[in-house]
């Protein structure tokens, strides 16, 4: 009889086969997703800023200053979701405090305050501090002391020093990349490095991931620009559009390259796990990895872009097929990270069954938390753009009615 | 042998103890010291001195589950079915040569009858526990050094520093620790580590009707663990992990992991 109870509860828990007791529940849930997911927006919009800034894609010029507040903006919120997922999130400093030097998430803090501190925020300051000045100088009341403050007591905007500001920006830009790489790299890392984790466990995780970050971030970025210039009422600088289309269909080209080698490798190697990660694939994973990730997330903005790039395509389609395309590469990216994240902890390291993951709703690790720390972010771009506007760059604009002020001002200093 | 114990007279017996008294004495009194040399907490008391190891042996767990109810008595884990320091798996292998596992409630209540269609090569009961590895990747991973290898061996968690970020349990590849749902910390068995420290044995150890668990320590010459694992063909789990397990398997098969 209560073989019988226990076959039948298992049932209706979903699992299957043999799971050692502790992994019924998952340890790593939805704000796990969410942490890599964010981190790669960070990563991928800098990088993409860096590409007008040392490589001098010069057509990138509309977004550059929007992808720093972009990744300023998910950088900040980025060590939320870890926040919140803390058993003892009281005792969260110690990580800064008493690191434990061969843990590799102990790095996080080190990285993340090198990222953060030294990378963006020096680098947006030196890109606005003339204009950060000159708003000193026209703004009144709060805003006034606002940009003063901002301004750090370096008023000097003499031709001499902001050479040295653009001399400086540069060179953090090109520390920055590095920075970048490693910043997502390492994220990946974290779980590449664990042995006990057929499904983590690959030396091509940090590189996955990266290239994962630059698509996401791409996309993001257009997306931003997209909606951005249109509640703005401006129109689209179609040569910086085109250019990120492009640019996010070679960066997802190697991104799925590279997840297809992963997957061909542990094909064709078939270790001890394949039986029980197949299982995985074909039954929890399907609708995500199968369905979500690579169909609807990569095969299809591909062929979009394609179609858009194909040169017979009018401006308004191909504005429509670029906003589709990076809608669903955001979804895409989204469900590599719950496919990495979710998916490893299905199986259990007894290799001998597959549990599942019941999501929670309310509570510090549901999914109303999640979702409001993916808004977030946007929240705090919308306020930093207000702050230190980032338009520039856009011809269109001259075409259109003069713009407000405090962006007459920010177009003059572009 | 029979006759001798009637012959034996109580007064004698009665006199015999009252003369032997003093030497008793002199005994209890000793083994005090002794013991409150090994006592826990005691400054005497030099961990290095140690290396504590468990082995196992398969040929007599009975899976009775005794040893999982003690342990989560003893160490107050939760009397739920999804947090264990320690449990048992009973393995099936059946005629096909297929092999099916299973712990209903980590094996804490017996195990019920098998199905009648399994027809069975061999059958076994194999008692889980935290390695104790002395290459541990829980260790390896804790962001703030809350869990540590202690002088005398025993992997253990301070619950007063765990920050519960969870990365010890994603790395441990026997699924040995959990989050306490109470304390928010990861957990993990410790030998005891309460007990051992003060010269008594794991519950686990302690409560084992057919001495399927050996607690001892390695760096004792004559134990009845060196034995055990000088006779024994000894395994560990997933000994390509290299993490270098210390809780022994005598007599486990290939199937084990």
């Amino acid at each position: 009889m209560e073989h019988v109870f226990n076959n039948l509860l298992a049932e209706a828990s979903g699992v299957t086969g043999f799971v050692f007791p502790n992994e019924y529940e998952l340890h790593w849930e939805l704000l796990i997703v969410v942490y890599p997911y964010l981190t790669g927006l960070v990563a991928g919009a800098f990088i993409l800023a860096s590409l007008e800034r040392v490589f001098k894609v010069r057509v990138l010029l509309p977004i550059y200053r929007l992808a720093l507040l972009t990744a300023l903006s998910f950088m900040i919120v980025a060590p939320l979701p870890l926040l919140a997922h803390l058993g003892r999130p009281e005792r969260a400093f110690e990580m800064f405090l008493t690191p434990h030097t061969s843990s590799a998430m102990a790095m996080f803090g080190f990285v993340y305050a090198w990222y953060l501190a030294v990378v963006l925020l020096l680098e947006i300051w030196f890109d606005y501090r003339r204009d950060i000045v000159i708003w000193s100088r026209e703004k009144k009341g709060l805003a006034k002391i606002l940009y003063i403050i901002l301004t750090l007591g370096a008023r000097d905007i003499s031709e001499e020093a902001v050479k040295f500001d653009h001399k400086a920006g540069k060179f953090i830009t090109i520390i920055g990349i590095p920075s970048a790489f490693l910043l997502h790299g390492y994220v990946g890392f974290i779980f590449g490095s664990i042995k006990a984790n057929p499904w983590w466990s690959s030396v091509l995780m940090p590189i996955v991931f990266l290239f994962s970050a630059i698509v996401s971030g791409i996309a993001l970025v257009l997306l931003v620009y997209m909606v951005t210039s249109l509640f703005r009422w401006k129109k689209l600088n179609m040569g910086c559009v085109d250019k990120l289309a492009e640019l996010l269909l070679y960066a997802m080209i190697v991104d799925f390259s590279l997840e297809l080698l992963d997957f061909v490798h542990r094909l064709y190697e078939s270790e001890e796990s394949i039986h029980i990660l197949s299982e995985m694939i074909s039954s929890r994973l399907f609708m995500s990895l199968i369905i979500i990730q690579i169909t609807i997330g990569t095969a299809i903005p591909m062929l979009s872009i394609i179609m858009g790039r194909s040169g017979k395509v009018h401006a308004e389609m191909r504005r429509i097929l670029y906003f589709i395309a990076a809608i669903l590469v955001q979804v895409g990216i989204f469900s590599t990270r719950w496919n990495v994240v979710i998916g490893g902890q299905l199986f259990s390291k007894s290799l001998r069954g597959l549990t599942v993951y019941k999501l929670e709703l309310l509570g510090p690790e549901g999914l109303l938390t999640a979702v409001g720390l993916l808004i977030l972010p946007f929240v705090i771009l919308y306020v930093l753009t207000k702050t230190l506007p980032p338009w520039m760059g856009n011809e269109e604009d001259h075409l259109l009615p003069p713009p407000p002020k405090e962006e007459a001002v920010a177009h003059s200093s572009a | 042998m029979k006759m001798e114990i009637p012959n034996m007279l109580r007064r004698e017996f009665l006199s015999n103890c009252v003369r032997k008294l003093p030497a008793l004495a002199a005994m209890a009194s000793v083994t005090a010291s002794w013991k409150s040399v090994w006592a826990g907490g005691n400054d005497n008391y030099d961990p290095s001195e140690h290396d504590y190891a468990m082995a196992i042996d398969i040929h007599k767990c009975i899976g009775c589950g005794r040893c999982v109810e003690a342990c989560k008595k003893e160490n107050n884990v939760p009397m739920d079915d999804t947090h264990f320091r320690t449990w048992v798996e009973r393995y099936v292998i059946s005629e096909e040569g297929e092999t099916l596992v299973d712990s209903p409630h980590g094996g804490m209540n017996g195990f019920p009858e098998l199905k009648e269609d399994v027809k069975v090569l061999r059958t076994f009961f194999v008692p889980k526990l935290c390695n104790h590895c002395e290459n541990p990747p829980c260790v390896q991973v804790c962001p703030v050094g809350a869990t540590f290898v202690s002088p005398d061996g025993v992997v253990l968690v301070d619950e007063d520093y765990c920050v519960g970020c969870r990365y010890c349990i994603q790395a441990c590849p026997y699924g040995a620790r959990f989050l306490h749902p109470v304390k928010k910390v990861a957990e993990k068995c410790t030998f005891c580590y309460h007990r051992i420290t003060k010269g008594m044995l794991p519950a686990c150890v302690e409560v084992c009707p057919t001495q399927a668990r050996i607690f001892g320590d390695k760096k004792k010459t004559s134990s009845p663990l060196r034995r055990f694992l000088r006779f024994m063909d000894i395994t560990v789990l997933k000994p390509w992990m290299n993490t270098k397990p210390k809780v022994y398997y005598g007599g486990a098969d290939g199937e084990v992991t």
